[in-house]
């Protein structure tokens, strides 16, 4: 099963033809993604050859689902452009879209975020400044790393990037059902309360391991969430305790204003909901670990 | 980006927010003839990116040109709350008869903009919210519609502004709205938004916070920056485009990753509790790709903190292996020789991930006397702290 992408999943890329869009969507192929086409309208009829695989390029997304039956789309266009490339993406009303790209300015992600709800929110986004998502063994749309890790009975979602990585490595014997890299930037479209019903749903998932960092409230809001919602173990883990207050920490979101966003909070937020939060990256795995085995 | 008030009230006249006449100054002697200019009297307003500076005696009425130079001479050099005071702004002075408050901000909650708008105004909006909530009226703005002549309308009768001062008010929330959209804000206030005595209506003070990921759309704003105040060794980082936050422990931290170099801050200043109270030095995040030249960019700039006793390097290999990597910061170490840098201070190596084995004996084989490869996270942040504590 998994959540939001499983072998059958038709993958279109939005910047294919870049130097980034071509590396990762090599990877992406390796990893047994079924990716059917590019997005790029200057570059439309023609193909490009990836070790024999030969995957054609489209004018529009519209025009990519029509010809291909697309249902997800992995954007790695330059900042500049992924505002129009997420709307053409929502206009096209196809049901998944990951915005890789980083560094995207606030008021451009909100007004993507509010076309989409606008327009019906038929289209879950991902991201922005994510890493994507991974079903191991099945599909991998965006950088994450198809090879630290197995397909299991973990479910991981994630405002970070390399510590999902460390994650799905650490706990690579065990594998997981799907990890989601849902970013760190202050407006994202899927948040951590997203993945944690679909994985609650999941038949595939037996433990959902959540990691959040500084900034927001999206960790307290999860903790809520969890406490009514969630039958399966939780084990969390929160990056940024030692965090000055007003000092960005790398991702745009990640910041402590005032008594608000910090590491403490969550935590204790986190375990008033009765899910396990390790102090470090490895004591988070043992406690799931732990949890799995009880 | 916080910006000062003196470039908040230049970007709300640029946009055509009511602001006062005034002008920034550096200099005491400065005052006069910019006070004769505003016609005699001014107010002197200390410029610090801190809240509270009129109960520490940074804001100031000067009574005629030579006072304003006593005042200005007062207040320039000035700590307030650890913020020295190296410019002051004169302003024209204003004849208030009632303070309001209304401002722009991300609503990161709600993944939208928020308007708030109160009659409370000229005290930290903060103690409105907690004290009084009703007071403070807060209307969800769409990013795509904007504030409409309807949306203004909605915020000031939400607030509870007097009937005879909703069109000037209205008027005034979609000139303060231009700013926030045009200049790419995080957060425009107001506070106080003035009645003066003769009923205008006038923004006396106010803070603009800049979305820095803007930045190629918004070529002004880098001229914006309080270069004098940045950290020597952050300003040399971002020069480098590094992703570099000087932070004062002992430990320099290098790693791939926002959330993992958050991370290793935190499991680094744990074990520092065992050695002397340790903390990290530093926050270094070299991105996903970690290539020699940014390794070598990154040990330049760490190793250039007089306060860093030792580094730990953390990275985990995902796409760039960990060969890669370790072959990185081998070259890393010969470049900042061939640079000139001597290298004295230990760096403990955690490598993981992808290729982890063949990374750990490229390291090995080095042979680099000051590198020492500790396997585990926790073992490398425990090795690092000793190191620091020596």
């Amino acid at each position: 099963m998994a959540i939001f992408l499983t072998k059958d999943s038709k993958v279109i890329v939005q910047g294919m033809t870049g130097a980034t869009g071509m590396k990762h969507t090599k990877l992406m192929l390796a990893d047994g993604t079924n990716v059917v086409g590019g997005v790029n309208p200057r570059k439309a009829g023609t193909s490009v050859d990836f070790d024999g695989t030969e995957v054609p390029v489209f004018g529009t997304v519209a025009e990519a689902i029509e010809k291909t039956g697309a249902d997800v789309t992995v954007i790695f266009v330059p900042e500049k452009f992924t505002k129009s490339a997420v709307v053409e993406a929502i206009d096209a009303e196809i049901p998944l879209a990951v915005v890789i790209t980083e560094g995207i300015a606030v008021h451009d992600s909100a007004s993507f975020w509010a076309h989409a709800i606008a327009k019906g929110n038929k289209t879950r986004i991902i991201g922005p400044n994510c890493p994507g998502l991974i079903t191991p063994g099945q599909s991998n749309v965006g950088i994450i790393p198809g090879d630290i890790t197995q397909a299991g009975r973990i479910g991981l979602v994630s405002k970070s990037g390399t510590l999902t990585y460390q994650m799905m490595y650490e706990l690579r014997d065990i594998g997981f059902s799907s990890a989601v890299g849902i970013g760190g930037d202050p407006i994202i479209g899927t948040t951590h309360i997203d993945c944690l019903k679909a994985f609650q749903d999941d038949p595939d998932t037996e433990l959902i391991v959540m990691i959040g960092e500084i900034g927001g409230d999206a960790e307290e809001r999860a903790a809520a969430f969890i406490k009514e919602n969630v039958t399966k173990p939780v084990v969390g883990y929160v990056a940024g305790f030692t965090a000055p207050e007003g000092k960005t920490m790398g991702h745009a979101g990640a910041i402590v204003s005032g008594s608000s966003g910090t590491a403490q909070a969550k935590k204790e937020a986190l375990e008033a909901a009765g899910v396990k939060v390790g102090k470090t990256p490895s004591e988070t795995a043992r406690l799931a670990r732990a949890a799995l085995a009880s | 980006m916080d910006l000062f008030e003196y470039q908040a009230r230049d970007l709300f006249a640029k946009h055509g927010v009511p602001v006062l006449d005034g002008e920034v100054i550096d200099t005491p002697e400065a005052a006069r003839e910019v006070t004769e200019r505003l016609g005699g009297r001014a107010v002197v307003k200390a410029q610090v990116k801190v809240g509270g500076r009129g109960k520490a005696g940074g804001v100031k009425l000067a009574a005629d040109p030579a006072d304003a130079v006593v005042k200005a001479d007062a207040i320039l050099g000035m700590d307030i709350k650890g913020h020295t005071v190296h410019k002051v702004m004169l302003a024209q002075t204003a004849d208030i008869a009632e303070e309001y408050y209304v401002s722009f901000l991300l609503d990161r909650t709600n993944r939208t903009f928020l308007a708030m708008a109160s009659v409370e105004g000229g005290v930290e909006i903060e103690e409105v919210a907690v004290n009084n909530p009703e007071a403070l009226a807060k209307i969800a703005v769409d990013a795509n519609e904007g504030v409409t002549d309807a949306k203004a309308r909605e915020i000031v009768e939400a607030a509870k502004f007097p009937a005879e001062l909703h069109d000037q008010i209205a008027n005034v929330l979609k000139t303060l709205w231009t700013v926030f959209i045009k200049e790419d804000a995080l957060l425009v206030e107001v506070n106080p938004l003035i009645k003066s005595g003769d009923g205008k209506i006038i923004a006396l003070d106010g803070k603009v916070s800049l979305d820095e990921n803007a930045g190629f759309r918004q070529p002004e704003h880098e001229a914006l920056e309080d270069k004098a105040a940045a950290n020597p060794l952050e300003a040399a980082a971002k020069a480098k485009n590094l992703n570099y936050v000087k932070l004062d422990g002992e430990v320099g931290i290098i790693g791939n990753g926002a959330g993992l170099v958050m991370s290793t801050l935190d499991v680094v200043a744990y074990a520092g509790e065992n050695h002397g109270g340790v903390k990290p030095a530093n926050f270094l995040d070299i991105g996903g790709g970690a290539s020699a030249e940014v390794m070598a960019n990154g040990l330049e700039i760490i190793l250039g903190d007089p306060d860093v006793k030792s580094v730990f390097v953390n990275v985990f290999g995902g796409i760039t292996a960990c060969d890669a990597v370790a072959n990185g910061i081998v070259q890393a170490l010969e470049l900042l020789k061939n640079r000139g840098e001597d290298v004295t201070k230990p760096l403990v190596v955690r490598l993981d991930g992808n290729n982890a084995e063949l990374g750990r004996k490229i390291l090995s084989d080095a042979n680099h006397p000051l590198v020492e490869r500790v396997d585990t996270m926790d073992g490398a942040a425990e090795r690092a702290a000793e190191l620091a504590a020596k």
